[in-house]
């Protein structure tokens, strides 16, 4: 019998199971994908908000601004890759300065700190690289940007290491009420729960409506976006931003963590997951993007995607409890990522005021950190070599990834599965050659520390199968 | 300290270094990431290799086979599965192996041999589902040639460069379905030989002025659609052909792999995306050379070859001579018709006998004559029946001539009206 079985690990339950995994309670999670992470954690902007955008008094003001005060320490802590670059939010016309002022107040009104309207050339100043229309902008020293997959898999790999227990491709197919709470049913058996907690993003309101009558919609939103080559990371320092007009919310322009320039997104209605990209949305944020910063050079793109946000159409997030011992925690669309550490401490204040018994551990541990072979001097690449001869081994020559990082990722509390997989953890693959170089090693390393045939070896999901069979000579 | 210090074990490395040897230099260190020599040769077990520089077919095992034994002859070092990391202004050279350790070496110079490496998906912003079984050509190659798995049954290959056309075959003779070779351009961007021996001899359609404008499928490739498109290269509305498939190759094109280069601060030309040569295949960074690949990309492996042997040499003389005196420069201009040249700018005074100089052209042209001008005043020409983009395109420019010219040489192509 589980205290708490926590339905999708995403940011959301990854940050939900984090803090369940600080009380003396059985947390089981139940994920349908054979990894963490891997939806709409894993394709947006990237960005912890400052907190100026959400209407005062909301659920979402309140957490997007506890939460990104908690990435700041969570990042840290836990060895996720996090820088605050601040951002500027552009203004173009008196209506544009208009909104940039409303904004500003609602900032104030949230608790976020230092923000300051600039004008065109104060804004040029900081980033000259801006377009010369730009007349106004709102700056927020205290936005951030962050690494959002590897932020999902601390969380969740430190709630693992913690003693919360993870189902990995187990999806949920029904939900039954007992005396003590609930049966959750699912494709490898029953578990028995006595909370439930539903952090299962675009699906919420499916398992919502197993669970209780029918509350909220969930409509899917796609965003595309352009991930630029590190020789662009440079065109902008901080988060650029639009004000949102008739031809819709503008798109962003931003560093990533990892060096890259950031692109999007556009906001379509989509079914279901359909991460796809099409050519009218790339050109549409392409064409917007150059609004703001009309020097992104978009030849030295590496790679386009979309991510889904699960919106339903409310101003607000989805937290509550809608059926005795059933917490929603749905609808979390942007600023989600901002917000997801204090969803997590949210959810866990709601539990207890439902009854569940909040002690705490006193052998919590919150540390983690991983080998970033790059990132190190090369007096302290020497000694670690010398001490540990993989991570001599270059396998992932883009972003200079080592054998022994991808070991450390294969060791880790949440082994990959998948070539993506390692690519989220040791970051192999993220590169300008998208992992044309490093695949068919990654492949190799898989097959060989996990005992599989490089035939079973997905890119992604189960069914992204990556080698038919064996050549007429066979494998070597 | 070395002599010469080699980035890269292919055929540009290798040639390179014997290059070096045979001109004297004595400490000389070839730096390869992989665990064998020969690089990308050693997945190209087709033949069709040494045809100009041994006069006979080889596949690419055996002809990077040849000069790894001519390699044994001298006193070469080589570090195998290592990998360079930084090269520095002044020619120390950051490298790390699981055997070799971290090390800094320093050199009296450097040769740039790292090749190149393939445009991807993401730098064309095809659109679609983002499943599995999308491969570069050359990653396909890998896992068939060299890891011994087949990527995919049912293939459909975006680009017609050489290794996509090579691929066409080999995927063929290994059981899949090749179903179509689509090309933008209204010309094949690989050679016309294996148009023919890869393409035509397996009946496998080839469409030119088309592009892939959708991919579907959730977790693997279950469709391509195909579109013609205009002049412009925008796909034409209506004239979709829906492939079903598993696999997507590209071969879109390669980049020469110059991060090294760059960190180091060395000049590179927009043009051939590697760095600004002069006639002996020296960089803006005295001392340090490039050539093959990552000077630009070759067709021919026979004259990446020829190319590192000069620049091997050059790299010799360097180190015996020393940096040698200033000289008049002439700056290589393109003209009509004309991409990129390498060398980029030329010093006569340098020149033995002849400058081999290399370059694209923009366009299929027929008959035509290569004009290399001075000042307005025509300094050569050459005669050429055909000249395509797929094919890179020598000339020799004799010292006497350039002695003649002064400031700037143009090369431009003019076609030569049929009679």
């Amino acid at each position: 019998m589980y205290d708490v079985v926590i339905i999708g690990c995403g940011i959301v339950g990854a940050a939900t199971a984090f803090e369940l995994s600080k009380y003396r309670l059985k947390v089981g999670i139940v994920e349908r994908e054979n990894d963490v992470a891997c939806g709409t954690t894993k394709a947006n902007s990237a960005i912890i908000h400052a907190g100026y955008d959400p209407v005062p008094g909301t659920l979402m003001a309140r957490l997007n601004v506890r939460g990104a005060a908690l990435a700041r320490e969570l990042c840290a802590a836990l060895d996720v890759p996090y820088l605050p670059c601040g951002s500027l939010v552009l203004g173009f016309s008196p209506e544009d300065q208009a909104h940039l002022e409303e904004l500003y107040r609602r900032g104030v009104a949230n608790g976020v700190p230092d923000l300051a309207l600039l004008t065109g050339d104060e804004a040029r100043a900081l980033e000259p690289n801006l377009s010369p229309t730009v007349t106004a902008a709102l700056l927020a020293p205290t936005a951030a940007i962050c690494s959002p997959w590897e932020y999902g898999l601390a969380l969740a790999e430190t709630a693992v290491r913690n003693g919360a227990e993870l189902q990995l491709e187990t999806a949920v197919t029904g939900l039954t009420p007992t005396e003590e709470g609930w049966r959750v049913e699912t494709n490898r058996g029953v578990l028995e729960a006595r909370y439930v907690v539903n952090a299962a993003g675009l699906e919420a309101q499916t398992i919502h409506e197993m669970a209780a009558s029918p509350s909220f919609a969930i409509h899917p939103s796609r965003g595309q976006y352009f991930l630029l080559d590190k020789s662009e990371g440079g065109r902008v320092g901080r988060v650029i931003f639009q004000c949102p007009n008739e031809k819709g919310k503008g798109v962003l322009v931003s560093p990533t963590v990892h060096g890259n320039l950031i692109v999007g997104p556009d906001a379509e209605p989509v079914e279901g997951d359909d991460t796809s990209t099409t050519s009218a949305g790339l050109a549409f944020v392409r064409e917007t993007a150059l609004r703001s910063v009309p020097s992104v050079d978009f030849r030295t793109s590496i790679r386009n995607f979309a991510g889904v946000r699960a919106s339903t159409g409310a101003k607000d997030f989805i937290i509550e409890l809608s059926a005795p011992h059933f917490l929603d925690l749905a609808g979390i669309c942007s600023p989600g990522l901002s917000a997801a550490p204090a969803i997590g401490e949210y959810a866990v204040e709601l539990l207890g005021q439902a009854g569940l018994a909040l002690e705490r551990k006193e052998d919590f541990q919150t540390s983690r950190k991983r080998v970033r072979f790059r990132e190190m001097s090369p007096e302290e690449k020497a000694k670690l070599v010398a001490e540990h001869p993989a991570y001599g081994r270059v396998i992932c020559r883009c972003e200079t990834v080592t054998e022994g990082e991808i070991l450390d990722a294969l060791a880790g509390p949440i082994p990959p599965r998948s070539v993506d997989g390692v690519k989220r953890r040791a970051g192999a693959g993220l590169g300008r050659c998208q992992g044309g170089f490093c695949g068919p090693r990654v492949v190799e390393l898989l097959a060989r520390e996990q005992h599989r045939s490089p035939g079973d070896i997905p890119q992604e999901r189960a069914g992204s199968w990556l080698l038919v069979r064996e050549t007429k000579g066979g494998a070597r | 300290m070395y002599d010469l210090i080699v980035l890269g074990g292919g055929p540009a490395g290798l040639a390179g270094a014997c290059a070096a040897w045979e001109a004297g230099l004595r400490r000389i260190l070839i730096v390869e990431r992989d665990k064998e020599l020969g690089g990308i040769l050693n997945q190209c077990i087709h033949n069709g290799f040494g045809l100009h520089y041994f006069k006979e077919e080889l596949t690419g095992p055996e002809y990077a086979g040849r000069f790894v034994r001519m390699l044994q002859d001298t006193g070469v070092e080589v570090r195998l599965d290592t990998m360079a990391l930084e090269v520095t202004p002044d020619r120390k050279v950051h490298m790390v192996g699981k055997e070799t350790g971290y090390r800094v070496e320093e050199a009296k110079s450097i040769l740039l041999a790292m090749g190149c490496r393939e445009r991807t998906r993401g730098a064309i912003a095809i659109p679609g589902t983002r499943p599995a079984g999308i491969f570069t050509a050359g990653a396909a190659q890998r896992y068939v040639n060299m890891e011994g798995w087949l990527p995919g049954k049912r293939v459909v290959i975006l680009g017609s460069g050489d290794i996509g056309l090579i691929m066409a075959r080999r995927m063929t003779l290994e059981g899949a379905k090749v179903l179509a070779c689509v090309e933008v351009m209204p010309y094949s961007g690989g050679l016309n030989r294996n148009i023919v021996q890869c393409l035509h001899d397996y009946d496998i359609p080839l469409y030119l002025s088309h592009t892939v404008t959708d991919i579907r499928g959730r977790d693997r490739v279950e469709q391509v659609v195909v579109s013609q498109v205009d002049d412009r290269r925008q796909p034409i509305p209506g004239t979709e052909m829906v492939f079903d498939c598993d696999t997507l190759l590209l071969s879109v094109g390669l980049i020469p792999e110059n991060e090294l280069t760059r960190q180091a601060g060395i000049q590179i030309d927009p043009r051939t995306n590697g760095a600004i040569v002069w006639e002996n295949m020296e960089t803006s960074l005295p001392g340090v050379f490039a050539s093959g690949n990552v000077a630009h990309v070759h067709d021919l492996v026979d004259f990446v070859t020829a190319e590192s042997q000069r620049a091997g040499k050059a790299a010799a003389q360097y180190v015996q001579e020393g940096p040698g005196e200033n000289q008049p420069v002439l700056e290589v201009k393109n003209g009509d018709g004309v991409t990129y040249t390498v060398p980029q700018h030329i010093r006569p005074g340098r020149v033995e006998k002849a400058c081999d100089l290399f370059f694209r052209v923009n366009r299929v042209c027929g008959p035509s004559r290569i004009l290399v001008t001075s000042g307005g005043a025509q300094v050569a020409a050459y005669s050429r029946d055909y000249l395509a983009p797929g094919e890179m395109e020598h000339i020799m420019l004799p010292r006497k001539l350039l002695d003649g010219a002064s400031g700037t040489l143009t090369v431009s192509i003019e076609e030569v009206a049929s009679k």
